[in-house]
């Protein structure tokens, strides 16, 4: 039996499936649990309690409300799945599903950790791993704009065209911002060097390709001025606010925008495929959220010495990381909650114009500054 | 027509002074715990924030405020009701019911001859129109504050006079609840009443 196990263990796509269920059931917890910061906080900035009844079923323990995902989740099960006559079933059906699959798919090539034992704390460790987050997350307007057309009715339509409009806007921008992010860190002299200087290190990066996020990481480890958010300010705060745009989160709620749309392009939908709907628009915070931290905020790593900021030798060292990692999550994740009680929604046409006169120069200015920069420190 | 539109200067079109305004406000609102101010003086035992945290803290209905019908007792504790049947009769709804006690009642207190054998109100078909009260001569029913009543079947919300008279109370609580009906007069109901009929022209 043993040699079984071991002779299981050895194969990667048990370590991989071992990870991908690891990841769900991360992700689905911190999922709900953002619902209820969502309406916690929103509560106390609109001087309100917010939900504090719900904790241990059956009980009268009431835990701060946070048995709220429980009650939640019920509600939405049981609740009558109800579709219209007038919808288009195939696409009507398929669209919750579509918008809610990429925001778990670009978690799969983030590194979220550094090592547990020899495993590498990445599902799947492409060296084209930002070029294929881009790619992703470009699918998740599939899900919008389906829902918008399936629903066969005119605010869920105007929706899904907004959603389409903004998310190509912006995805413009977002993908120009994350340049000179790259510029920077694809550096092959440089990631030879940290290879000899660091076994742990090298353990962690060898034989990966330069775009590689893993790369990223190594590339901001050393003190938090190497973090990209202070090096890269311009397309830290471009490709911030695209995540705000991407993630249909307000000032940039255009295809949602109940005081204009009804619910935009889920007016049709009710119970568990609208809960679908909603649990994506989390996960795609979240998603959002890690691909800041990766990119911006140095990953796992924390600029502390040498516990935090080499990859873990220990089992210990390693679940420290990948803590530090879902802690960073957590503070986009607040920030992004507590912006969206704050700001008012743009009109359609401010956003167009922020989208495509502001950020795409901006953006491209950056790069070509960058660009000028390199090449005189280099000569 | 043509809305004119201030002119932002360059740095108000930066959108961060509104952002740190944002920040600002919504802090200031995150970490305030103070009671709000726009219930008054009345309810001071609210916690925190504008939230009423509904079943274990409830308005405070008006003086006079007409709830739920309930039996009260007299100063030594013992039931008023004489079970004259009136506010049986007076009840729109029907939602009283009275068993009259026939030969076999049982009086507990002096002055009166007879008491119910049972009392029931049905709370569900309660329209808490307060003639129950306006017609009963012992002044032994009083609408009072109760205003959420609840129950899981429709047996739990037919009240028996067990449960009428220990909801009710004693009847001082009652007068304070009517002060300003004018009722309130001591126990003397009838008198104020009788003397408000005197009051009224005349006009034959």
């Amino acid at each position: 039996m043993p040699a079984l196990i071991t002779g299981l263990f050895a194969e990667p796509w048990v370590l991989t499936l071992l990870k991908v269920i690891a990841v769900f059931a991360v992700v689905m917890p911190m999922v709900a649990y953002s619902v209820v910061a969502e309406r916690r906080i929103s509560a106390w900035i609109q001087d309100r309690i917010g939900p504090n009844r719900v904790g241990i079923p059956f009980t009268s323990i009431k835990l701060l409300g946070l048995g709220q995902p429980l009650a939640d989740g019920l509600k939405a099960l049981v609740k009558e799945d109800f579709t219209p006559a007038h919808v288009r079933k195939v696409f009507y059906w398929m669209a919750p599903a579509v918008a809610m699959v990429p925001s778990f798919v670009v978690l799969a090539v983030l590194p979220f950790g550094s090592m547990l034992g020899a495993q590498k704390m990445v599902i799947a460790d492409l060296d084209v791993g930002i070029l294929f987050t881009f790619g992703i997350v470009s699918l998740g307007v599939y899900g919008v704009v389906l829902a918008g057309y399936a629903s066969n009715s005119k605010y869920p339509f105007l929706g899904g065209i907004r959603s389409t409009a903004q998310m190509i806007s912006y995805e413009i921008a977002m993908g120009l911002a994350v340049v000179p992010v790259f510029m920077l860190a694809a550096d092959p002299a440089w990631q030879a060097e940290l290879i000899d200087k660091s076994t742990a290190w090298s353990k962690y990066i060898k034989d990966t390709g330069l775009l590689n996020l893993s790369n990223v990481i190594a590339y901001q480890h050393e003190s938090i001025l190497d973090w990209l958010m202070f090096k890269q300010p311009i397309a830290f705060a471009i490709f911030l606010i695209a995540i705000f745009a991407e993630t249909n989160r307000l000032p940039f709620d255009l295809p949602e925008s109940e005081t204009e749309l009804v619910a935009g392009y889920n007016t049709e939908y009710s119970s568990m495929s609208f809960a679908l709907f909603f649990m994506g628009e989390y996960a795609a915070m979240i998603a959002g959220s890690a691909l800041i931290v990766v990119l911006f905020c140095g990953g796992w790593t924390l600029p502390f010495g040498e516990f935090f900021n080499t990859p873990a030798q220990s089992l210990g060292q390693g679940l420290v990381h990948i803590g530090v990692f879902i802690a960073k999550i957590a503070m986009f994740l607040v920030l992004m909650i507590w912006i969206r009680w704050m700001l008012p929604r743009f009109r359609y046409d401010q956003l167009m114009n922020i989208g495509w006169k502001r950020f795409l120069p901006l953006s491209l200015a950056n790069i070509i500054f960058t660009a000028i920069v390199l090449w005189v420190l280099h000569s | 027509m043509k809305v004119d539109r201030t002119e932002l200067t360059w740095w108000e079109r930066l959108y961060l002074p509104t952002l740190l305004n944002g920040f600002k406000v919504t802090l200031r609102h995150f970490f305030s715990w103070k009671r709000s101010e726009v219930y008054g003086d009345k309810q001071k035992n609210y916690s925190a924030k504008t939230t009423m945290q509904y079943p274990e803290e409830k308005w405070d209905v008006p003086t006079g405020y007409r709830g739920a019908p309930y039996l009260v007792k007299d100063v030594d504790d013992k039931t008023k009701c004489v079970s004259c049947q009136l506010c049986e009769f007076v009840c729109p709804p029907r939602a009283i019911r009275i068993t009259p006690p026939g030969d076999s009642g049982v009086v507990d207190r002096e002055g009166a001859e007879k008491m119910p054998k049972e009392f029931e109100i049905d709370m569900l078909r309660c329209i808490y129109c307060g003639y129950c009260q306006e017609v009963c001569p012992e002044e032994a029913i009083y609408l009072l504050k109760d205003n959420a009543i609840t129950g899981e079947s429709r047996e739990e919300l037919v009240y028996d006079m067990k449960k009428l008279l220990a909801l009710g109370g004693a009847d001082k609580r009652a007068y304070d609840h009517h002060v300003q009906d004018g009722v309130s007069d001591g126990i003397k109901k009838w008198e104020t009443k009788t003397r408000e009929a005197r009051e009224q022209p005349k006009f034959h």
